[in-house]
């Protein structure tokens, strides 16, 4: 099971790699749609401080709903899916490697550009590391969530918009318990709560969403 | 009886725009459901029995 | 009586799974549920404003509560119900569970619209504004959204099969996440608002109150089974439209 792990998880990654600008998007998207807030709600610096944590999730949460779309859509195409899912081995290893591919192209970029993002809302220091820690735990979560919707709208036409109406009140716990710890934090008090059930929440998601993900594999290509 | 006259009733303390609205609301939508429902009943067999006229594939 | 449809299982329990007795059977149930409602919405609506006393602190308003409380329950337990006759489809292959969720869904919803009706209605008067994030009003809000991605979800897939097995991983996957969604907001709504009182904390509830909110919960229980077994029969003869018979069945209903 590991190898087949291993073996989808490298050709997904070079795969990326073939398409770096593509690969970017998501982090581009996650940016340009920050800039967004300022400019609908004033510049004002304390709102922004106050509201940063939120939209920064929000906006997180919404360029990996966006990109988890092509999770399995390119493979559909060329038949290559069927003859993965033909392996002896369970089809667990397969969603449980694109989620981490999703993770690693998608995630990690956000997660570093976080610290930047973070100070154009200026976020004190510890917040913006409370933003980071809290990304770290969450976006994990947020690809094993895309990657079941993406699973359950494979090949269909409403795809992304329907994907991101599957997903989002999914997602929503673990929105509730980022944002709100770096708003703790920036209120001075600690997070720990908040990060403790962000990381129950992903184990917990790390356990069930691959599982669910192979099922919904197999619904789709029945 | 809580309510001296049929005006006192409708006015429910002032606050009947509220209290109607919600009522309104709830029997507005669950008389419009079953109709609907009913109607998507008719319609199949409406569709079901022309499907199966002679002239259609039986 | 051999009908080509009915599956395999010999046992008892599914003999109403054979969706030709399922349609008479719920044929005859529906005109006594539609009874059982009107009886018990005009008992509890009788109570809640003829014997129910006027509230202390708000007035004729609580009144809402009869059936802002009743429609927030059946949305909950409707999802969860939907959730496990979708996972017997599945789990069972049983075509007949499937298309009953699929029915439920859209009560469901109703139940679940109706209840973030009125609870903003309640808030209005009580609170002010026209919404407030409670925790209790947007979990609410969030089931609403889980119904809306089921049917979409549902409706998005031509494959009837497919559709099926997806809308039940979808739905047991809801579920799942309901009392987890819950908490969180929960969570959530205790530490960004200082006041705790609850939008749909009731007044100390007479007991002529909660009979009231009891009597239009069992009435709209049975308002559930009405709709939702009559959009099932619909869902039987638009997918049964090629069997036996349901050509029977029309051929004595259609005129030449």
């Amino acid at each position: 099971m590991t190898e087949l792990f291993i073996a989808v998880l490298l050709r997904d990654l070079r795969l990326a790699s073939r398409r770096r600008i593509d690969s970017l998007l998501p982090l581009v998207f996650f940016v340009v749609a920050l800039s967004l807030f300022p400019l609908g709600v004033g510049p004002e610096p304390q709102m922004l401080r106050e509201i940063a944590p939120g939209i920064v999730w929000v906006c997180a949460l919404l360029a990996s709903m966006l990109s988890v779309n092509a999770l399995f859509a390119s493979d559909l195409a060329d038949g290559s899916l069927e003859q993965m899912l033909l392996a002896p081995q369970p089809v667990i290893a397969i969603a449980a490697a694109k989620c981490t591919v999703h993770w690693l192209v998608s995630g990690l970029p956000l997660i570093v550009a976080s610290p930047l993002v973070g100070l154009l809302f200026g976020l004190s220091g510890k917040a913006l590391a409370a933003l980071v820690i809290s990304l770290v735990l969450g976006t994990p979560i947020l690809s094993l969530l895309g990657a079941l919707g993406a699973a359950l709208t494979l090949g269909l036409r409403s795809g992304g918009m329907l994907l991101i109406l599957i997903v989002l009140p999914l997602a929503t716990p673990a929105l509730i318990f980022g944002a709100g710890a770096v708003g703790t934090v920036e209120s001075g008090l600690s997070a720990a709560g908040h990060f403790s059930l962000l990381g129950a929440l992903l184990i917990a998601t790390a356990i069930g969403a691959p599982w669910a993900t192979a099922a919904a594999l197999r619904i789709s290509t029945e | 009886m809580n309510w001296h006259s049929t005006s006192e009733f409708f006015a429910m303390g002032g606050y009947g725009l509220y209290v109607w609205g919600s009522y309104a609301a709830a029997a507005g939508l669950m008389v419009l459901e079953p109709w609907l429902a009913q109607r998507r009943h008719r319609h199949a067999l409406h569709d079901a029995a022309s499907a199966h006229t002679p002239g259609s594939k039986a | 009586m051999n009908s080509p449809t009915a599956t395999a299982a010999p046992l008892r329990l599914f003999t109403f799974a054979a969706p030709p007795r399922f349609y008479a059977l719920v044929g005859a149930l529906v005109p006594w549920c539609w009874v059982a409602t009107v009886l018990l919405a005009a008992a509890g609506l009788y109570i809640g404003f003829f014997v129910a006393p006027t509230d202390a602190t708000q007035g004729d308003a609580y009144r809402i509560i009869f059936i802002h409380v009743p429609a927030a329950w059946m949305s909950m337990l409707l999802y969860v119900v939907m959730a496990a006759w979708a996972g017997i489809g599945w789990a069972f292959n049983a075509r007949l569970a499937s298309m009953l969720a699929r029915a439920i869904a859209p009560t469901g919803a109703m139940f679940t619209f109706l209840a973030l009706w009125t609870g903003s209605f309640w808030g209005k008067p009580t609170w002010g504004t026209w919404w407030v994030w409670d925790a209790r009003l947007t979990t609410e809000l969030l089931l609403l959204f889980l119904y809306f991605g089921y049917i979409a979800l549902v409706s998005a897939i031509d494959d009837v099969r497919r559709a099926d097995q997806a809308g039940a991983l979808l739905a047991l996957v809801g579920s799942v996440n309901v009392p987890v969604i819950y908490f969180s907001v929960k969570w959530w709504n205790t530490l960004h608002q200082g006041a705790t009182i609850s939008m749909t904390a009731a007044p100390k509830m007479a007991t002529t109150m909660l009979t009231a909110m009891l009597l239009l919960t069992l009435a709209f229980w049975a308002y559930a089974f009405a709709v939702i077994f009559t959009r099932t029969r619909a869902i039987v003869i638009e997918r049964e439209t090629h069997t036996a018979w349901v050509v029977e069945l029309t051929q004595g209903k259609s005129r030449s």
